[in-house]
């Protein structure tokens, strides 16, 4: 059945009279996902459940998602090209990451067919927002060393779910989760997993807030306890979820840049944020010399940083270079992004102690951020690992012992020994 | 450097990296160029103009011409070659000079970059007054007296100082910045010979004491030089970064060596985690360092609008990073590190001699607030 696709530049025209016709303009909370409070917070998620509905009545959602679904069946010029068109008006900004991609977009990759159909139209509808459960309390980078079981109850075939999942942004709202447990502890670490689908406001699954040290509160803690999950919410083989858990965290990586994302061009993420010159101007130090050497500094690494992302990519399109040199942008993200924090403190001088509550970005704030520099170091991956991916994998050095090769996860030390 | 370059830019390439092999080899530069005068032999030079070493920023019409239609980037295939070999001999002032003087009509200009295209004479630049600087700052200050111009002042360090035949001279006037073209045997001009801390190299003080020039020996207007020094010195960045991610990759790869096969307590020092770490981060150092120096060449070739604050942002970055990568490659060597015999200390010194050159980190770091400082104020 091979239908005629409708050309990219008929398809640009289309969107622009319906974006014009029944998109307003854009959001500051589009722009960030911060809400002042919990209510402002919960307003602007049934806001976006209605926008995602709209896009879906007029024929605009899951551009790359088959008809069959829901979705458009177009390809990821169609979506590029709505999205140069959206550029300005609001959008469901909240449905781009983790929604659409990781969660859908493993869905679609691994999903069975009633799997896809009970949940890629409802995605596309604006009814359900997922949440990826990776990360748990007890393992950071280590993911596949997951220690949340799922035991199979003999007499129904549903999954007994047990454990604590971490860093799951905002899931306190959302309506799903896909999760990744241990089903099997007699097997080496990565041939021990599996991936189930889980909706998360539900009896046996209690939801933390996590309190960052700035006082913010989107991530999430979950405590699953005797969760019982169908086989048929089972993503992928039994003992399969490494499988699965890689492409999952390939299509984490691929983020707001994937095809099935929605969002305008030309956005920037996070908070706009006062550049080094505007907190020199408002300290009173744009003359200093030592101020101008620091803002220049910084603006030098933030040329570096892009230009070594030039310089990764065009390597890879060469095929120069190992998949693993991405690790060395990370690290020098994590490095730059970490100096330029700490220069903007600088700029900001004692400044930077307080502030008043209208204050939302400037000199007042630097304290703060400063405070949270070391994220950009953890967040994604530490810079310690891509440290030893790099001298690894890239240099070719000799790897780390580990306690958890060839052994039965069972037998994995996962703490101290006691006598 | 780049990962992919045409054939014709891999052949400019190569020529240059097996004419230094062959010529200036470590063993050669350690022990006889030593105590040279000049640290090359004449016939070196101008074998080296022959291929194209001082063409690249010269316009076809002035008997110059690059092998991309990028000269900057060609220049930088060569600069990279000479930071890989720790070669000897004043490329980054000769082109300094050479893209000054091109497409200028006077006599004396045509002469003087014939000359320098050929490898006949060395032409040394004497940045007696620099965009970083405040006016009262300036080390040379040239002023009118009748048809004449009069300069007075001293600058160190200037390279190849006693070997050159001609200096472009940069100094302040009450109406802005001047470049005026002085021979060497001026009256007046006097040059000392300096010890230095690269071995290669070699760089003397100039001083003029009421140097009196015509004014056709003006490049560019009097008074209004300042946009030709500042493009005069993104050339200069170029060349400079391009040799220092060339001695940096040098000093990499030797110390990279040397974690593999050096044992201790049973292990190699690549075995360590330690150690590790900081070869990984000296990794993301060289790459970002290639990254920025070719967005630089790229830029200042292309004359983007961006040019000044890439050249500014790889001068900085690598002046920074190009000396703590080679001091770091000196540590994780120990002891053998810092001595003669060993050839790692020929880097270092290239990456801290490079530093210094044409704008510390600081005040290119200054240069690209000024823009940034501009850039925010029309927004």
């Amino acid at each position: 059945m091979s239908e005629q696709i409708e050309s990219v530049e008929t398809f640009r025209l289309r969107a622009r009279e319906w974006i014009k016709a029944n998109l307003g303009p854009i959001q500051p909370f589009d722009l960030t996902q911060d809400c002042a409070d919990d209510e402002e917070e919960l307003v602007a998620v049934a806001r976006d459940r209605a926008l995602q509905r709209k896009l879906y009545d007029g024929g605009f959602a899951g551009l790359c998602f088959p008809k069959e679904l829901g979705g458009q069946g177009l390809t990821p010029e169609h979506n590029r090209a709505f999205n140069e068109e959206l550029a300005g008006h609001e959008y469901p900004s909240r449905f781009t990451v983790p929604t659409f991609t990781p969660c859908a977009a493993v869905i679609m990759e691994f999903g069975t067919p009633e799997q896809k159909l009970a949940h890629i139209p409802a995605i596309l509808k604006g009814e359900e927002f997922w949440a990826q459960m990776l990360s748990e309390p007890g393992g950071g980078s280590d993911v596949a060393g997951a220690t949340t079981s799922a035991v199979r109850d003999p007499a129904t075939g549903d999954w007994i779910l047990n454990g604590a999942k971490v860093w799951t942004s905002r899931a306190w709202w959302h309506d799903w989760g896909i999760v990744l447990a241990r089903t099997n502890w007699n097997v080496p670490k990565h041939q021990g997993l599996t991936v189930f689908l889980m909706p998360l406001q539900q009896a046996g699954v209690e939801i933390r807030r996590i309190e960052r040290l700035n006082g913010e509160t989107e991530a999430c803690e979950e405590f699953m306890t005797d969760v019982r999950i169908p086989d048929s919410d089972r993503v992928g083989e039994i003992d399969g979820g490494w499988t699965v858990g890689q492409r999952w965290m390939f299509h984490e990586r691929m983020g707001h840049n994937s095809p099935y994302v929605t969002q305008p061009v030309g956005l920037s993420h996070g908070r706009t944020e006062a550049t080094p010159v505007a907190i020199a101007r408002q300290a009173g130090r744009i003359d200093d010399p030592a101020a101008q050497e620091l803002i220049g500094e910084s603006r030098a690494l933030g040329l570096v940083a892009s230009e070594l992302q030039r310089r990764l990519a065009s390597g890879a399109a060469a095929g120069k270079g190992n998949t693993d040199m991405s690790s060395v942008a990370r690290l020098f993200r994590g490095m730059a992004n970490v100096r330029q924090r700490t220069i903007a403190f600088d700029l900001a001088g004692a400044g930077a102690a307080g502030w008043t509550e209208e204050e939302s970005d400037g000199v007042g704030v630097q304290g703060m951020e400063f405070l949270m520099r070391q994220v950009s170091c953890i967040g994604g991956g530490t810079t310690e690992i891509s440290r030893n991916v790099i001298a690894e994998r890239v240099l070719g050095m000799p790897r780390e012992a580990s306690g958890d090769k060839g052994v039965a996860f069972r037998d994995v030390p996962r703490g101290p020994k006691r006598s | 450097m780049w990962h992919v370059l045409t054939s014709d830019q891999e052949l400019l390439r190569d020529t240059t990296a097996r004419f230094l092999g062959d010529h200036v080899p470590l063993s050669r530069q350690r022990k006889d160029l030593r105590r040279d005068p000049a640290g090359f032999d004449p016939s070196y030079w101008r074998s080296g103009a022959e291929l194209g070493w001082t063409m690249l920023l010269v316009g076809e019409e002035d008997g110059g011409g690059s092998v991309s239609g990028r000269g900057a980037v060609d220049l930088a295939l060569i600069a990279y070659e000479f930071g890989r070999n720790a070669a000897p001999g004043p490329l980054v002032d000769c082109n300094v000079v050479a893209s000054a003087l091109t497409g200028h009509a006077g006599d004396l200009q045509k002469g003087v970059l014939g000359e320098v295209l050929t490898g006949g004479a060395i032409a040394a630049s004497v940045l007696g007054h620099a965009p970083w600087q405040n006016p009262g700052e300036a080390a040379i200050t040239i002023r009118k007296q009748g048809d004449d111009l009069i300069i007075d002042g001293t600058l160190r360090p200037v390279e190849s100082a006693k070997q050159a035949g001609y200096f472009l001279v940069t100094g302040r006037s009450e109406s802005g910045m001047t470049q005026v073209l002085v021979p060497a045997d001026a009256a007046g001009l006097s040059v000392t010979g300096l010890r230095g801390i690269d071995v290669t190299r070699r760089f003397g003080a100039v001083s003029f004491d009421g140097v009196r020039a015509p004014a056709s020996a003006l490049v560019g207007e009097y008074g209004q030089a300042g946009a030709q020094v500042s493009r005069q010195i993104e050339n200069a960045a170029v060349m400079l970064t391009a040799e220092a991610v060339g001695a940096m990759d040098m000093a990499f790869a030797m110390t990279l060596d040397w974690a593999f096969d050096r044992y201790t307590f049973g292990r190699a020092l690549a075995s360590y985690q330690a150690l590790k770490h900081r070869f990984a981060d000296m990794k993301s150092w060289l790459e970002a360092s290639h990254a920025i120096a070719d967005a630089a060449a790229e830029a200042v070739a292309d004359q983007s609008p961006l040019a000044a604050e890439k050249a500014s942002a790889a001068k900085s970055y690598i002046g920074e990073q190009g000396p703590e990568l080679a001091q770091d490659c000196v540590q994780l060597h120990g002891g053998i590190g810092v001595t003669y015999e060993h050839d790692l200390h020929f880097f270092l010194r290239r990456v801290s001699l490079n530093r210094l050159l044409y704008g510390t980190p600081a005040e290119h770091r200054r240069l690209l607030a000024k823009i940034q400082i501009e850039k925010e104020a029309a927004a």
